[in-house]
């Protein structure tokens, strides 16, 4: 069933869509909406749930990872200041190896006090353990979100997934989301049944006291969840297509066969990239589009089979990890042998300042005919 | 005295034998935390009102509400704050290690 919803609905209807059985959630710009209609679906019983009211962020996080911890399918979402109050349980959840799901919409850091895109908040929770989503469209928010419990709940990943989507060019922006079938989803994400939970008739601790005699184990067993949710992710998307008829992995890549250029990118600005792409391909430029969805765990191989055969290569930042470069530009440099390529990192649309394809083209043009530079700033008013 | 559940120890010699999480190590009741005890408290029932106020302030609990109340000393670490709180000093202090 086809409806016209925007980013925040789109969250809140997946999440629904995956019946889960608690929400626990505090209302932020450009977040609210979220968690305001989902209360309204759990207060009308559309949705058996039970929706808990927190005083802050941080309590959201630990009514939720209480209630995964029993055994009950959770979500919750929050944005910006609302995630970084949280971050203390974000590294809890993760080391707890709850598969909690939760929407972050991608706002900036204060100060300034600014309530539009820019993804600093999710990029500075990168060592927390968690998968981290970033998404393009609504759809892509809608059937991230179901894609997120099936791979989060799977028993060799037992990870937490922050599914990301932009500060009000999603969150707030009304596009055609394609509802899928219940009966259909029902049967690509099954009930959660942890095999380890709080059971009152079988007493045992939970995040205990762990001493160096365990806890670098406990760290190992996490990096491995990543390196098997790489193939899980990418099973999950082919029975997605199976069902559904639309294939998610941990990358896209557009127009990229014959690319002797390449734009990387992420979130929204990949939409734009792509059809940036179009119009400097009309001029006889192979130009190709790499969109990450996956930041964590890093699609390494599949970066570096796209880039293989391709010498320069741009990479766009919503973000920016100050004293060094982009995020995803800085994760990309890492996989690929530099060696080979001309890497360009660039910063573009932070404090959800718009990133339009003349931006683009100002991009593609720097890789044209400039010498390859970690950080370039594409816009500042001088 | 009341009775406790004994749990299994889990013995873990390497990652495999190890859950996802700290958790399911089994439980508390297979793991006694009073080794580390340097005083002993010991309530002397002729002297005790059964006011149970020892047994509000344990932190750990490890004081049982019996009549009188009695002192699990396979978890007391011998903080001493039941001795402190008593308010008619019926918990006298011994030392442990003799």
């Amino acid at each position: 069933m086809k409806k016209v919803l925007t980013g925040n609905f789109a969250a809140a209807y997946g999440a629904t869509a995956a019946r889960v059985n608690v929400i626990a959630a505090y209302p932020i710009t450009p977040q609210t909406t979220i968690v305001e209609i989902l209360s309204e679906i759990v207060a009308d019983g559309l949705l058996k749930a039970e929706f808990i009211k927190v005083e802050s962020e941080h309590s959201a996080l630990a009514a939720s990872i209480g209630a995964q911890a029993a055994g009950a399918r959770t979500f919750t979402a929050t944005s910006a200041q609302g995630l970084t109050l949280m971050h203390e349980l974000i590294h809890w959840a993760a080391r707890g190896r709850l598969p909690i799901v939760m929407a972050n919409v991608n706002r900036a850091m204060a100060p300034g006090w600014s309530i539009w895109a820019d993804t600093t908040d999710s990029l500075s929770q990168r060592d927390t353990g968690w998968m981290q989503v970033y998404c393009e469209n609504n759809q892509e928010v809608y059937d991230t979100i179901l894609l997120s419990y099936r791979i989060s709940e799977h028993e060799d990943v037992l990870l937490p997934t922050l599914v990301n989507l932009d500060a009000f060019f999603l969150s707030h922006t009304s596009q055609v989301v394609d509802l899928r079938d219940q009966d259909k989803i029902d049967s690509f994400i099954l009930p959660y049944k942890p095999k380890y939970k709080l059971d009152i008739n079988h007493p045992s601790s939970f995040g205990a006291l762990t001493s160096p005699d365990h806890y670098y184990e406990f760290s190992y067993k996490i990096q491995r969840a990543h390196e098997k949710a790489v193939h899980i992710i990418e099973e999950a998307g082919e029975a997605f297509e199976r069902l559904f008829g639309k294939k998610y992995g941990l990358t896209e890549s557009y127009r990229c066969d014959d690319a002797e250029y390449l734009l990387i990118s992420y979130g929204t600005i990949a939409g734009t990239v792509k059809e940036a792409v179009d119009r400097i391909r009309e001029r006889g430029l192979k130009l190709g589009a790499l969109k990450i969805r996956y930041f964590r765990p890093f699609p390494k191989e599949q970066v570096r089979r796209i880039c293989k055969n391709v010498k320069t290569i741009g990479v766009i930042d919503r973000a920016i990890s100050y004293g060094q470069a982009g995020q995803f530009f800085t994760e990309v440099k890492s996989v690929l042998d530099v060696g080979k390529h001309q890497l360009f990192g660039f910063i573009a649309g932070l404090g959800g300042r718009d990133v339009s394809i003349s931006d683009i083209e100002t991009m593609n043009k720097y890789m044209q005919s400039e010498k390859a530079d970690d950080l370039i700033w594409i816009g500042v008013k001088q | 005295m009341v009775k406790k559940k004994k749990t299994e120890k889990v013995i873990i010699n390497g990652e495999k034998d190890m859950p996802p999480m700290p958790a399911s190590l089994g439980s508390m009741l297979s793991n006694p935390t009073s080794s580390w005890r340097s005083i002993r408290p010991v309530i002397r029932e002729e002297k005790c009102t059964r006011c149970m106020i020892c047994w509000k302030y344990c932190p750990e609990p490890a004081i049982l509400p019996t009549d009188p109340p009695t002192i699990d000393y396979d978890y007391c670490k011998g903080c001493g704050i039941c001795i402190e709180e008593c308010p008619f000093d019926a918990i006298d202090t011994e030392n442990e290690g003799k």
